[in-house]
């Protein structure tokens, strides 16, 4: 199955039900929406654990943005999110840093040249470029800037995309990082990571993500079209 | 699109400096209830930008918000029923959000803004 990449990534959030019912997300971003199948499940988990919560989701592709739009229209929470066409996360930054407590991305990861990641279109669905980490390493050099003090990331990596190095680049940069769900697809091993901010690192780590907000936002800038 | 959003959104072509707040041009706004909510409302007004809310808001024609806000009008239930509306009730469905210093115009269609940029913007 071809979806069995979001199925994966929507159990994973199912399990955080109680928690997000201790202690509600208040602001939640989807990047890469797609279909609209996370987010709209995302929303659905949040009203269910009755969390006072507003949801935003980007894509780069119109197609996408249109079709996120129906998905959440069919299941009666169209007005808890707001889709944006915009590469990652660079038209909010640095307005939303620091106030992402649940940050969604299921990148196109599947290992192609890098020329196919470039020229976007329907390939940005999946060209993942070397190793399939060009689109997810990007966002991830975001990811401090963009989550609140208690923020906390979910990452779909299949194998070729290395998720133990994964883990080792979060945790270097000041996160707890677990693998919360793994399950083999068709040809796929697939891996959902759950990042979080270490306790005790996080009054520094939101100050320097607020103070870095216009330095990360000048990167996502930078990075998508080589000059 | 919600004033929520626009209060997070700038242009980010490359070397502007002034990209915030986006102007509105609105040609079709839908104002739809949504759940009051003031424990959301408490927790993101401390990051909301007063300013560009107001004037977001008066360009959808909205404009009984106050000049200025502070964390004390929090406790006034008439003033956080305002900034609930204005927020998250009010929608740009058709229109446009322009760039205070390029005039750059991103459209906005089904409600969906749409910030991405050409190839020589980035
Ligand atoms: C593997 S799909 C995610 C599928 C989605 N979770 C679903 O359930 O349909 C990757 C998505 O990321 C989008 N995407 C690719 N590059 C992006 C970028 N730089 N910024 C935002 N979205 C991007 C693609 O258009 C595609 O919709």
């Amino acid at each position: 199955m071809q979806d069995e990449d979001s199925f994966a990534l929507v159990d994973a959030l199912a399990a955080n039900l109680e928690a997000w019912q201790r202690c509600p997300p208040r602001l939640c971003l989807e990047v890469g929406c797609g279909s609209g199948y996370v987010v709209c499940s995302l929303a659905l988990l949040l009203r269910q654990a009755g969390a006072a919560a507003q949801l935003l989701a980007t894509d780069v592709n119109p197609r996408a943005a249109a079709a996120t739009a129906q998905t959440l229209a069919a299941h009666q929470v169209r007005d808890r999110v707001d889709i944006v066409l915009a590469d990652l996360a660079s038209a909010l930054l640095p307005s939303i840093a620091g106030l992402v407590d649940v940050l969604v991305f299921n990148p196109p990861y599947v290992p192609t040249p890098d020329e196919e990641v470039e020229r976007g279109g329907i390939a940005a669905a999946w060209a993942g470029g070397e190793r399939g980490r060009r689109v997810a390493d990007r966002l991830l050099r975001l990811v401090p800037a963009l989550l609140s003090p208690r923020g906390e990331m979910f990452l779909v990596a299949v194998h070729e995309n290395d998720p133990p190095e994964l883990m080792q680049l979060m945790e270097a940069a000041g996160f707890e990082a677990r693998v919360a769900l793994q399950r083999s697809a068709d040809e796929e091993r697939l891996t959902i990571l759950h990042f979080r901010r270490r306790p005790g690192e996080t009054a520094g780590a939101a100050a320097a993500a607020a103070a870095g907000g216009a330095a990360a936002a000048g990167a996502a800038g930078a990075a998508p079209a080589p000059e | 699109m919600k004033l929520l959003t626009h209060n997070m959104l700038q242009c980010h072509i490359k070397g502007v400096k002034n990209g915030y707040p986006l102007k509105i041009e609105a040609e079709k706004v839908e104002e739809r209830e949504q759940d009051y909510e003031p424990d959301f409302l408490r927790h993101i007004f401390p990051r909301i930008n007063w300013d560009a809310l107001r004037e977001g808001a008066a360009a959808m024609g909205i404009d009984d918000l106050p000049e200025s806000a502070s964390e004390e009008l929090l406790e006034d239930d008439e003033f956080l029923k305002k900034f609930h509306h204005a927020l998250l009730e009010v929608h740009l469905e058709e229109g446009a959000l322009v760039c205070p210093e390029t005039g750059r115009k991103f459209p906005v269609s089904d409600g969906i803004p749409n910030l991405l940029l050409q190839e020589d913007e980035c």
